[in-house]
């Protein structure tokens, strides 16, 4: 028997029990459904993540002083990193785009009877352009005010909002650590993560920093941007090189400074989001799967339902594949009718999701040729044992079944 | 055409063996019309299910054309059955959901036959049934369904007709209009093997083979009725 006929009489088949094939569909769609809003909420909530990170740059490479020994923790000595060292990379590397050195404490900042703690960056002109900070209002300090150690400050805008509320913060005087800064500058809102606030802090020249308030002359750190995340590895091994040299650090002994960049960083919390997405789909995977054991059962009544059928068809003469294919077709199409109807369901879900709840989510085609590839993949899975019944029976005992 | 050799069947159920046939033995020629007879418990069943390549014997050979049947593999047999046997049922056997068409088509679908739906019309046109294809078996009478699946064992021009208790289902009347169309088939050649307990409906054939106990007890020719 042709394919083609199969398939009508399979849909003929399906279209004469039509609650009962909604049902069992049912199950698959609700599975296919729930696999693909909950993947676009995971894949949402990791992008959401993802972007709000990489608003600090993926480009740049962050190099500190002391080892590296584990994850987030560092030892050694903390005072090898100066600020020539920024100066001779910059003059010196290939591939970059800008430097910056840094040195960051949390200082009091006090205007008029308004107080507020805050994180204090001394750093270069380079740097808001580095961390894709835009200027809100008035202006960054340029080089002759880093030259010259001037007390000029922007400010972040959560300082801004604590300090001066509606007021215009340009050209007045704010107390860092009771010494007097003119604010020439604010920033525009990054926007806050769960655990740090990139708006909350102020900048100031890395030279004022040093001298007049930290009273340091190391630097805590130093970023450097490449013009291409592809070059990134060429360039920490060049800055490695160069800063050995400077450091006079003999061949076999261990650098006094580490080498790191922010997309290792990016990749390790999008690992994290990754493990959130799959648990999530993972968990609707089960309900495809209760789906797909609800078209068995059924089919498994349908076999034994159409016993005579079987028989009938049998004795003129179906073989056994014939009569296989006729139901796993069966099957199929009810998991293929429940995925189609689930993908629909799904992306109206998760559209729900975040129209109502306000969350991001993203409907990705991966997850929708998955769930889909899945569910017609349990359909022939679920489908096998009960079309294998079907093609096994005995013509003759199918022909005297009532 | 048809050579039956020694033909026996044990049926084993794991406690018990029943024996349905005991070395049966006799020849068909083409467009013979035999009426197999026998009570309940006799084996014209299970003779009928090998000679209709439902079921294999335990022993013995059965020829069919130029076929040895007792060598085949479940695949050969549904090929046979399509190609060489049509089946008729006491009770029809008829796919509910399928027109009578349709119904009739179904062999010529599985043997992959082209032009199916021509030679499905022609088959029922045979049966006297052509402005009723398009009808589902619950919307025909007993005496229509049953032409209908006469139609459908026609269709695919097989070797024999097989057909079991045919008119059992229908009144006596429905039960004589069918016999006629019987004969008439087999005027045109038509080779026929009909089981029946009832000697009314035996006598219209040209030879009846009696069983009894899975052994055949009598084998003999009748002189041509008037139908």
């Amino acid at each position: 028997m042709l394919i083609l006929d199969l398939f009508k009489m399979a849909i003929r088949s399906l279209i004469s029990h039509k609650l009962r094939t909604f049902l069992t569909a049912l199950g698959i769609i609700i599975g296919v459904a729930s696999v693909i809003s909950m993947i676009s909420i995971g894949e949402g909530a990791r992008q959401q993540t993802l972007s709000t990170i990489s608003k600090f740059g993926t480009n740049i490479i962050t190099i500190k002083p002391g080892q590296k020994k584990s994850r987030h923790v560092s030892t050694g000595k903390v005072d090898t990193l100066i600020l020539e060292d920024a100066t001779v990379i910059e003059k010196n590397v290939p591939l970059i785009t800008g430097v910056a050195a840094q040195v960051y404490r949390s200082a009091q900042l006090k205007f008029g009877n308004k107080n507020t703690n805050t994180t204090v960056r001394g750093t270069g002109k380079s740097y808001a352009h580095l961390a894709n900070f835009e200027l809100e209002k008035g202006r960054y300090f340029n080089q002759q005010e880093i030259n010259a150690s001037k007390r000029v400050c922007v400010l972040g805008q959560t300082v801004v909002k604590n300090l001066f509320e509606e007021a215009n913060p340009l050209g007045t005087n704010i107390k860092v650590d009771g010494k007097n800064f003119m604010v020439i500058g604010t920033m525009e809102p990054k926007g806050a993560l769960s655990w740090f606030d990139p708006d909350d802090q102020i900048f100031i020249p890395v030279t004022t920093a040093q001298k007049r308030v930290f009273g340091m002359d190391h630097i805590q750190s130093i970023d450097v941007q490449a013009a291409k995340i592809e070059d990134l590895e060429i360039i920490k091994e060049d800055i490695a090189q160069l800063l050995r040299i400077r450091h006079n650090i003999p061949k076999g002994k261990e650098n006094d400074f580490y080498v790191q960049n922010s997309s290792q960083w990016l990749n390790s919390w999008g690992d994290a989001a990754k493990t959130f997405t799959y648990l999530l789909g993972g968990i609707a995977a089960i309900s495809l799967m209760v789906g797909g054991i609800g078209i068995m059962n059924i089919m498994l009544v349908s076999v034994t339902e159409r016993t005579r059928e079987i028989g009938i068809r049998k004795a003129i003469g179906a073989k056994k594949k014939e009569i296989l294919e006729q139901f796993l077709i069966e099957s199929v199409l009810i998991s293929f009718l429940g995925g189609g109807v689930g993908i629909l369901l799904g992306i109206s879900i998760s559209k729900m999701v975040s129209n109502i709840g306000g969350w991001d989510t993203i409907v990705s085609t991966q997850s929708i040729l998955l769930a889909f590839g899945f569910s017609v993949g349990i359909g022939i899975f679920f489908g096998f044992y009960p079309a294998n019944k079907a093609a096994n029976m005995n013509p003759i005992e199918a022909l005297r079944y009532e | 055409m048809i050579s039956v050799k020694n033909l026996s069947k044990v049926y084993d159920t794991g406690t018990l063996t029943v024996t349905a046939l005991r070395g049966v033995s006799f020849k068909i020629k083409k467009g013979e019309f035999v009426a197999i007879m026998g009570p309940s418990g006799s084996g014209k069943s299970t003779l009928m299910n090998m000679l209709g390549c439902l079921d294999l014997p335990t022993t013995g050979n059965y020829r069919l054309e130029d076929l040895e049947i007792s060598s085949l593999k479940p695949n050969q047999l549904a090929e046979v059955r399509n190609r060489r046997i049509g089946f008729v049922f006491q009770s029809f056997n008829l796919l509910p959901r399928a027109t009578a068409l349709e119904n009739t088509e179904l062999p010529l679908l599985y043997g992959r036959v082209s032009n199916s739906t021509e030679i499905a019309m022609n088959a029922l046109e045979r049966v006297g049934l052509k402005h009723r294809a398009n009808h589902k078996p619950t919307e025909l009478s007993g005496g229509e369904k049953q032409r209908v699946a006469i139609a459908r064992a026609l269709v695919n021009q097989p070797a024999i007709i097989l057909a079991d208790e045919p008119t059992g289902n229908l009144d006596s009347e429905t039960g004589e209009d069918i016999m006629s169309l019987f004969l008439q088939l087999n005027k045109e050649n038509v080779t026929l093997i009909l089981v029946t307990h009832e000697e009314e409906i035996a006598l219209k054939a040209q030879r009846i083979i009696k069983m009894k106990d899975g052994r055949i007890i009598k084998d003999h020719l009748l002189e041509a009725t008037p139908c």
